[in-house]
């Protein structure tokens, strides 16, 4: 730690928000990532169709990412149908890994709708600022608190649905002063079984989630601000219907120290350093399922310490970003079977053996906007990342496999990619290329026997996978004019060393039931592309039009077909916002998966539609505000499921809710 | 005279043995480092002091040290010349098992050599050990009871094979399994007579660890055991996955490549009925 602390104070740098220069002479290049709004503090909260929704719920609103499910909660986001190996998820710039084997806890699992303001969305190589990705990137941006006059701010939250008789109750108070803040909040849900189309109960998906957080500022001088913050995430009870496991605790404890700079008229916009800790637990439950072969233990550990120190700065037309991050994880994960004769020994293992992946790294950009039509990206980052086997028993496991492996491994990251978009008229074009690489998962490299319920295969690790490299390339073309924006996009990524796992017939699998063993292996390589289609018509000053298609192809060097593609999926909506009264009407699906992958454990699925409506008033007293939301989810009560339903998992059916803000 | 021969080959192997474990031994400064005392027989002005890895005998593999104390000077005797003769001794009958020489070790005072007691006593029957050594041309046999109880798990197994044979194979090591891969020894006689089991040579034993409690899955990347060089322990790799209970079922093919006992695990053989067990 002291170690990086000096490194920080050698180091110095700068920082631009681009957003507050644009009363500014200078030109603002145009930013390409995709923003959901999350929190409360923004106008735009009130038109939010059911502001209580899970943060996964949020995400899924863009077309760039999916949400693979496993049960109603925690659901694992893909971007550009690339799962989480591929990506890029962080809080706030943080890194943090999940502990689970199996996936069960996705970053985004550990926060809630109340810590968050936003969440940015990057494809591809835009997104590699805090760290390498394939797919793109997803930052979730905590709430920005500001000094001002004193005020205190309470907040009540309290929501029902009756699908899953799911109860959320929330409660934050914020306080500020020209010199200090603090805000806390609190969120708690609790959830039963969900109830998919045609009244079926879906056994062992409900959940339980609390989830704490504070933030504490303080302003250091004119220009500068220190701030603290944390959050606690504890889920109990968790069922994963579509997994031969459930989750009896995920826990998680997040916490940062953050100072910021802005100095005035300077070459430096901005400043931010940030050290930051976390700690997730994470422990699977077998002991509710009936019929269980043989009962066990899977807990995993993951500790990530970091930091980094981002620096914008504005210089001409040319506004620099400059990242420096580096982060330290370690990933623990056992698995202890008790066999059904008691007095013989438990049968224990290391699933991961306790690796610590270190990496450094520092990301520079360039966003030049040529004049007031056109601007061009461009950005670099080179990384150095290690990984250690700190277990000689994991090592000496993995040595069954790979007799010669070392306990460490050190590989070189690069990333590049350029962007450039030129305005004309009321049509906006802009092409993108980039390349980007990224080192084998914790699983991908070192994981044993995990196995993967949805080709039925345990999978071994690989620690002499190469890099996974990147080729990718986008352009969009948009016009906008008073009444309408459409908007066209395309990217291709072609993936080189493809990271994927192929049955190895050799070995026998551990896993009782299971189809064989699957070792990680290296395609040649797999192409994705994506083509997506956005309207929005302004009908008139209160109603709104929206449509969104896409359609996703994925296809590896032996010319079979990616799991998780989209096939051609559609929603449109027709929204009504004014001062009081919001309303919503969305109808979306998706069209026949007929480039499904039978070889990585998919079927086809069939067509869907859902029809969703909800209605908001706002009550408005003196200081205080009543914001409520009502709707019904999937009103036809469709019994379905998605392409990226875990084993074909069947959705919730019909769903009441109603959610209700109180804001002092 | 060939016979002669062989049994001299026999002892300048076990001595180039013995001597290279002595190498690693003069590091130590105790030659009683790892051993613990399991017996001690006073015969005329001599005390033998028995000492073996776990402080007892025990069905299967034993690895046996001793020392003589002349018990006037208080001084070690490394000169004797010493053989031993391990006897069962059954209602009906009386026999061996498989044995070495006794050697003196390069260094230090202790004789050493291994026994392999393919059964354990039991109420009636029982193991005593016979000890022949001759100090300055004095003679000495002394007859000693040794206790050799079961093993919990099969660590030794004697049987007929299919060519009528009857042999004696015995697992050595890991003495501790570890997760990962284990270097696997294991010993194969055969009963000449009912005092003599010789080594069998140019077998090859055919592992399958497999773990019954757990749907009877296997492990990746065993090798089986065989022979590094004439009248030696058969050497293999055994992968365990994980700690708990494996039966290691085995198979042993001589040298025509004939198996002469076990079976072959299939989806309706889960066991072989030559197997060794172990649990950690």
């Amino acid at each position: 730690m002291k170690e990086i602390l000096s490194f920080l104070l050698v180091f110095c740098g700068f920082n631009s928000v681009i957003s507050q220069e644009t009363h500014q002479d200078t030109i603002s290049p145009k930013q390409l990532k995709e923003i959901i709004v999350i929190g409360k503090k923004t106008q735009v909260f009130e038109k939010q169709t059911k502001s209580l929704s899970t943060v996964d719920e949020y995400l899924q609103k863009s077309s760039r990412v999916g949400m693979i499910k496993r049960g109603a909660y925690a659901w694992e986001p893909i971007i550009n149908s690339m799962p989480t190996e591929r990506t890029l998820v962080t809080i706030d710039g943080m890194r943090i890994f999940g502990a689970c084997t199996d996936k069960m806890d996705p970053v985004t699992s550990y926060v809630e709708v109340s810590n968050l303001s936003e969440a940015t969305i990057c494809s591809g190589q835009e997104g590699a600022c805090f760290g390498t990705t394939i797919g793109g990137s997803i930052d979730l941006k905590r709430m920005k608190n500001t000094f001002r006059d004193t005020t205190w701010n309470f907040n009540l939250n309290t929501g029902f649905e009756t699908n899953n008789a799911q109860k959320i109750a929330g409660l934050a108070i914020d306080y500020a002063d020209s010199l200090f803040y603090v805000a806390t909040d609190f969120m708690f849900r609790d959830a039963d079984n969900y109830r998919a189309g045609n009244n079926k109960e879906v056994q062992f998906s409900q959940f339980r989630k609390l989830n704490l957080s504070q933030t504490i500022g303080y302003k250091t001088s004119e220009l500068s601000f220190l701030e603290a913050s944390v959050i606690y995430d504890k889920a109990t009870n968790v069922g994963y219907p579509a997994l031969p496991m459930d989750v009896s605790l995920a826990q998680a404890l997040i916490t940062s120290l953050k100072y910021e700079y802005k100095p005035v008229d300077n070459l430096i916009k901005n400043w931010e350093t940030k050290i930051y800790f976390n700690t997730i637990t994470h422990k699977m439950d077998d002991t509710k399922r009936p019929n269980v072969a043989i009962h066990m233990d899977m807990p995993g550990w993951s500790k990530t310490y970091g930091y980094y120190s981002k620096v914008e700065a504005q210089k001409g037309n040319h506004h620099f970003l400059v990242n420096l991050n580096s982060f330290l994880n370690n990933s623990l994960a056992e698995m202890t079977m008790y066999p059904n004769n008691p007095n013989e020994n438990p049968m224990f293992m290391l699933t991961w053996p306790d690796v610590d992946t270190f990496y450094n790294g520092i990301f520079l950009e360039d966003n030049y906007a040529f004049n007031c039509h056109s601007s061009l990206r461009v950005s670099a980052s080179f990384g150095v990342h290690s990984n250690k086997i700190k277990s000689q028993f994991g090592l000496e496991s993995l040595q069954i496999f790979y007799p010669e492996m070392k306990d460490t491994r050190t590989r070189f990251l690069k990333n590049v990619s350029t962007n450039y978009t030129i305005t004309h008229g009321k049509f906006q074009y802009g092409v993108g290329a980039g390349y980007g690489e990224r080192a084998p998962s914790v699983s991908e490299a070192y994981g044993f026997y995990l196995f993967n319920s949805f080709d039925g295969f345990d999978q071994i690790g690989n620690p002499n996978l190469k890099n996974e490299k990147v080729f990718e390339g986008n352009a969009f073309v948009s016009f906008k004019n008073k009444k309408w924006t459409l908007k066209a996009e395309t990217s291709y990524f072609h993936i080189m060393d493809y990271i994927i796992s192929r049955p190895n017939s050799s070995f026998i699998p551990m896993t009782i039931g299971a189809n064989g063993v699957k070792v990680y292996t290296a395609l040649d390589y797999a192409t994705i592309y994506n083509v997506s289609l956005s309207n929005d018509y302004r009908i008139n000053d209160k109603i709104n039009w929206n449509m969104k298609f896409i359609i996703t192809k994925g296809i590896d060097s032996d010319k079979m077909n990616l799991p998780f593609m989209s096939p051609f999926s559609y929603s449109t909506n027709v929204s009504y916002f004014d001062k009081k009264i919001t309303a919503d009407l969305t109808l979306l699906g998706n069209g026949i998966q007929n480039d499904f992958s039978p070889f990585y454990g998919e079927d086809k699925t069939p067509d869907f539609a859902v029809l969703n409506a909800n209605f908001g008033y706002k009550f408005k007293w003196n200081r205080s505000k009543l914001l409520t939301k009502i709707g019904v989810e999937n009103i036809l009560d469709t019994n379905y499921s998605t392409y990226l339903d875990w084993n074909n998992l069947p959705q919730k059916g019909r769903n009441f809710f109603v959610n209700i803000n109180y804001m002092l | 005279m060939k016979n002669q021969l062989k049994k001299i080959a026999l002892v300048l192997i076990t001595l180039a043995f013995a001597s290279c474990s002595n190498d690693d031994n003069q590091t130590n400064t105790n030659e009683l480092d790892g051993l613990t005392k399991f017996k001690e027989v006073v015969e005329g002005n001599q005390t033998i002091e028995f000492y073996s890895p776990k402080g007892a005998l025990s069905q299967g593999y034993n690895d046996i040290k001793f020392r003589i104390k002349n018990n006037e000077t208080n001084q070690y005797i490394t000169d004797a010349q010493v053989e031993w003769m391990p006897k069962m001794h059954m209602t009906m009958m009386t026999h061996s098992c498989p044995k070495s020489e006794v050697v003196k070790a390069a260094t230090g005072n202790l004789y050493e050599g291994y026994i392999v007691f393919q059964m354990a006593q039991n109420e009636t029957e029982y193991w005593d050990l016979t000890l022949d050594y001759s100090i300055d041309g004095e003679e000495h046999s002394l007859i000693i009871p040794i206790d050799v109880p079961a093993t919990a798990k099969r660590v030794v197994s004697s049987f007929m094979g299919s060519d009528n044979v009857r042999y004696v194979i015995a697992y050595i090591d890991p003495t501790s399994p570890k997760v990962g891969m284990n270097d696997l020894k294991v010993g194969i006689w055969k009963m000449q007579d009912m005092m003599t089991f010789p080594m069998i040579n140019d077998y090859t034993v055919k592992i399958d660890p497999r773990m019954p409690s757990m749907g009877n899955h296997s492990s990746p990347n065993n090798v089986n055991a065989q022979q590094t060089a004439v009248d030696n322990f058969y050497i293999g790799k055994l992968s365990l996955t994980m700690t708990g209970y494996w039966k290691i079922n085995l198979q042993l093919q001589n040298d025509l490549g004939t198996i002469v006992k076990g079976e072959e695990i299939t989806d309706s053989v889960t066991e072989s009925s030559l197997f060794f067990e172990i649990e950690f």
